[in-house]
């Protein structure tokens, strides 16, 4: 095509994607390349869903990340799901002007891929950098913390049947890390509530209780005492629930929650707070299903992003041995399925792990047995295999 | 730090206790703390104050707090406006807030062999009540804390766990996020346990703790922490152990104590019905007799309370059983009497 053609063609492309160029008479070969990357940014489903695969962002981590992930990965295969992994690895570099930031081409390839699973980040004391779990949070803007706490049946914990969900809202509150002294001997710490954030964090709540056919979200919180900065959360929940009229509303204080919930944990069903209530609440409804070691997690963050990780620690006591527990990182890969819409494969793998769980022939230290994190692993892809 | 006195007994070896009915099931329960009281002959006689919450005025808030100060000790239920915790604390100056969960052999729970002494900081953290919105849309809240405040608070645990025979502290904080304020904490907590070498400290950040707390609490012997903790923990601890039916509390200060329920409900929607659990009053009131130095009468009223916790018949609906309170507190006399003390007509 002779250049006025061609370049017209390409303007009338863009038109219709709403995009344009910088001074439209001359374009630049960079420049095409620059829009149409921005293309393929902005329809990222049409994209990946090459041959009905959809690929993830796998950060395997330290410690016992690796050989979990692989586990992970293993029964994957075994189940058939229609994932493609991709491998990152996210140690802080500096970039240009002194800044942390995780490397470019893990920020390219969670951008480009949009979900993404990790697995345990350890945080070096005195490496002069933060921790890799705020950078990530920060770089991607994950703005909520969901922890679906079920219990594991085949795990015996003195609480049984609680099946609740805690959403944490994760970038702001007492954890904004503004603290001054203000004379030698008093510190002051200050705790940041915005409209914007609580409005954000009350409608994903609304909108997951719905999606996951949850019959009501409670709000936590102590606006009894803390009246303008609860009393604002609080105030952003009642308006979500007003819009979200299929869904509960209750409200409750963080006293009461902690008093019931430890005896009686069935009552709750979906729980949204600000990030230390969250923080506390959450590690609280973990403790009651057996820990760290089974619970799963996922970040929801700006623009589509959601990161699934799972929250233990990475054990360096243990790694490289076999001993590692994937349970709470493939569970977590659960939660990762049904988000993307694939339910079939997640109740297969779901169920599966339970079932090895429950059978007890072939259990990780963690959990009582004495199996190795291979023979685990094995165990639940041959139950995987065997469902089809 | 000047040892804590009780008040002077007032005239003929009596002494005089504030008494806040508050709302709820408060006035019911501490009706039965006199009627227990009387029965043993207890050598207490109680001021009574009305603080009427629907229409409380701050003459009313006033008249309270002065009673407490004449007197010195205070014995309250519930209010949930006024007389919240953070005011009176603060006013009178009310530190320390101490709660001891122990599992009650009579009591079914998920849990056995509890026996965690908590304090918890009274007068700063987070329930400073200092607040401002200067964008809108914007709320900063502040949270304070001083190292006054936290050797103050240390320097109680510590003093406390020796004078009961405990073996360890724990501090409990969230100093890797709150690096200035609750590493503050920490610090004083650390240099206070310097002073006390035949005591092991340790620390653990809050929500590890609560994890800890529903798998293997019998861990935890004496836990101190800030405010906000504080709260949660005490809750926590409380449910573990079979509700808040059956936990006493107590907020301690230099010059004043007020004694109460340690989990602080008004129970609205039981009161007056006589199914409320009076074993958690009845329980504060013996550690007020402790305070006043009245020990044998505080013993005997508690092991009365701690027999009767064995007779499932006698358990009210909160413990799972369908006894009344006047049942409950029937069988509290009736068991101090049995021991052959001298009581007053029944």
């Amino acid at each position: 095509m002779a250049g006025k053609a061609w370049r017209s063609a390409i303007l009338n492309l863009l038109g219709k994607l709403g995009l344009s160029i910088n001074g439209k008479d001359k374009i630049k070969p960079q420049e095409v390349s620059r829009v149409v990357s921005a293309f393929k940014n902005a329809t990222p489903q049409s994209r990946t869903f090459t041959q009905g695969m959809q690929t993830v962002t796998l950060i395997p981590g330290d410690g016992i990340g690796p050989e979990i992930s692989v586990a992970v990965m293993k029964i994957f295969e075994a189940a058939k799901a229609p994932i493609q992994w991709e491998e990152r690895n996210v140690t802080a570099i500096k970039g240009p002007g002194g800044k942390w930031m995780i490397p470019p081409d893990a920020k390219e390839s969670m951008d480009k891929n949009k979900i993404g699973l990790k697995g345990p980040l350890k945080t070096p004391i005195a490496a002069g950098h933060p921790s890799m779990n705020l950078l990530l949070r920060k770089t991607f803007d994950l703005y909520a913390n969901v922890r679906p706490c079920v219990s594991i049946e085949g795990y015996k914990t003195p609480y049984t049947d609680v099946n609740l969900v805690t959403i944490r809202e994760n970038t702001e509150g007492e954890y904004s890390g503004i603290e001054h002294v203000i004379v030698d001997g008093v510190v002051q710490s200050i705790k940041l509530i915005t409209e914007q954030a609580s409005q954000r964090i009350a409608e994903y709540a609304f909108e997951y209780a719905r999606n996951n056919q949850r019959a009501s979200v409670t709000a936590v919180h102590k606006a009894n005492i803390m009246r303008m900065s609860d009393g604002l959360f609080l105030r952003k929940c009642r308006e979500a629930a007003e819009k979200h009229r299929d869904v509960k509303f209750t409200e409750m204080y963080l006293d009461t929650v902690c008093l019931n919930m430890v005896q009686d944990p069935t009552q709750f069903d979906v729980l949204v707070m600000p990030n230390l209530y969250g923080d506390i609440l959450s590690d609280l409804c973990a403790g009651l299903i057996g820990g760290l070691g089974v619970t799963p997690s996922g970040n929801i963050g700006a623009n589509g992003v959601a990161i699934f990780e799972s929250v233990h620690g990475t054990a360096p006591d243990i790694a490289g041995k076999d001993m590692a527990n994937p349970t709470a990182l493939l569970l977590s890969a659960v939660m990762m399925l049904r988000h993307m819409g694939l339910h079939g494969h997640a109740k297969k793998i779901e169920a599966a792990c339970f079932d090895t769980i429950r059978d007890e022939k072939v259990r990780t230290q963690d959990l009582g047995g004495n199996s190795k994190c291979s023979e685990f692993t094995d165990a639940i892809c041959q139950r995987v295999r065997d469902m089809d | 730090m000047p040892m804590l006195q009780p008040p002077p007994a007032k005239y003929g070896g009596r002494h005089t206790v504030t008494l806040i009915p508050g709302d709820g099931i408060g006035p019911e329960l501490l009706n039965h703390v006199r009627e227990v009281f009387r029965f043993s002959c207890v050598p207490v006689d109680f001021e009574v104050v009305h603080v009427n919450s629907a229409l409380e005025t701050e003459e009313d808030i006033n008249n309270a707090i002065t009673a407490i100060r004449r007197n010195g000790v205070a014995l309250k239920g519930e209010q949930p406006l006024f007389l919240c915790a953070s005011q009176t604390d603060t006013s009178l100056d009310l530190y320390a807030n101490v709660m001891h969960c122990q599992s009650l052999p009579g009591v079914q729970t998920r849990h056995q062999n509890i026996d965690i002494m908590i304090i918890r900081e009274n007068t700063e953290g987070e329930y400073s009540s200092l607040e401002h919105e200067n964008v809108p849309g914007v709320v900063e809240s502040l949270k304070i804390i001083t190292r006054n405040n936290s050797l103050r608070i240390a320097e109680y645990a510590f003093r406390l766990a020796r004078e009961k025979g405990r073996r360890r502290v724990t501090a409990v904080h969230k100093a890797n996020i709150m690096k200035l304020g609750d590493g503050l904490f920490l610090q004083c907590c650390r240099e206070v346990a310097s002073g006390y070498p035949d005591i092991t400290f340790d620390s653990m950040i809050v929500d590890n703790t609560t994890m800890q707390l529903v798998s293997k609490p019998q861990q935890f012997d004496v836990m101190v922490m800030p405010n906000l903790y504080g709260n949660v923990v005490s809750n926590v601890c409380a449910g573990l152990v079979g509700g808040p039916g059956l936990v006493p509390g107590a907020n301690y200060g230099r010059d004043y104590a007020v004694f109460e329920t340690a989990t602080r409900n008004t129970g609205k929607s039981i009161a007056d019905k006589n199914i409320a659990n009076p074993t958690a009053m009845l329980l504060a009131g013996c550690m007020m007799l402790d305070h006043l130095k009245l020990h044998d009468h505080a013993s005997s009223i508690r092991n009365a309370i701690f027999t009767t916790m064995n007779e499932n018949r006698l358990h009210t609906a909160d413990i799972g059983g369908q006894g009344t309170t006047s049942e409950v507190v029937q069988s509290v006399m009736r068991i101090i009497q049995s021991k052959g003390q001298l009581t007053a007509e029944f």
